[in-house]
């Protein structure tokens, strides 16, 4: 259940970037072009999700296990620390380089787009990088990590 | 500030939004799973014991969404035009950045909104911050 489960997810969730137009660059960065012409596209993209994600995460939050059986892994971490603020600081200015975000970067790899996959494989190696910096995710447990 | 009304699709982009919540939905009430997608790979390429295996079936599903999707309908292929070099560079840096931060635009900007979560209100702030100004950077001020 557990793999059919996250499976059908990842294909609802790339098929809901792609509706969304988060899977075209080009759309991403007229969101950040705060000062060029700008299409809010975006904001929309994320009040959608957020409107769905409130009432699920408000039920989550209630249970201690998932429908699988497994539990609940909702991240414990609350203190707002350097690496969260430098890291998003970082994360930011990739995102404005290419206008490709994380989710929508593997979506393009699934349309066969060799630039993807070369944005992929270097967000891979990114995060091998920050493995081997020797700095941790702030609690290595199950429980702790953000997203 | 402009509005560029040619190219603002608010209907899909709500639709694509809403669709992209119900996922995150059916992820963390049917596996208790948050759905960023930087940290589910992050967990891929950094793996801990026996957290693996949905974490691949989630990335095979979004890898073989365009295809699922263009059964259905017209899909519009991305064009990305940055240049080689500025990819990389990017894709080091998105990398890196969301694994330090603790998540991205789908981990924190949607999830982790979603659960009031402080840590994630800060965290879409500052990349969306620092997304606007690099973009400002290179549309405005390069030559």
């Amino acid at each position: 259940m557990r793999a059919t489960l996250s499976f059908a997810v990842g294909l609802v969730f790339g098929i809901g970037l792609c509706i969304s137009g988060m899977t075209e660059p080009a759309k991403v960065l007229g969101f950040l072009d705060l000062c060029g012409l700008w299409d809010p596209s975006l904001a929309l993209v994320m009040g959608g999700a957020v409107a769905v994600g409130l009432v699920a995460f408000g039920l989550a939050k209630r249970r201690r296990f998932a429908l699988d059986g497994e539990p609940m892994q909702l991240p414990a971490v609350r203190d707002i620390d350097r690496p969260l603020v430098v890291g998003s600081l970082i994360f930011g200015v990739g995102w404005g380089l290419a206008g490709i975000c994380p989710g929508p970067g593997i979506v393009d790899v699934g349309f066969v787009n060799p630039r993807a996959l070369v944005f992929v494989a270097a967000m891979a190696a990114g995060m091998l990088a920050f493995r081997f910096v020797g700095l941790r995710l702030p609690a290595p447990g199950p429980i702790g990590q953000d997203a | 500030m402009t509005i560029d009304w040619a190219h603002f699709t608010p209907w899909t982009s709500l639709a694509g939004g809403l669709i992209i919540g119900l996922a995150a939905g059916a992820l963390i009430l049917g596996v208790g799973r948050i759905m960023g997608a930087a940290g589910i790979l992050g967990g891929v390429v950094d793996p801990r014991p026996d957290d693996i295996e949905w974490r691949l079936w989630l990335i095979a599903g979004l890898l073989l969404a365009p295809s699922a999707l263009g059964l259905f309908s017209a899909v519009k292929t991305p064009i990305i035009e940055t240049s080689w070099p500025a990819l990389v560079v990017s894709g080091l840096l998105v990398g890196f950045g969301t694994r330090l931060g603790a998540g991205c635009t789908s981990g924190h900007g949607i999830c982790g909104i979603s659960r009031l979560s402080p840590r994630s209100f800060v965290a879409t702030a500052l990349f969306m911050a620092s997304g606007f100004a690099t973009v400002f950077v290179v549309r405005h001020l390069l030559p």
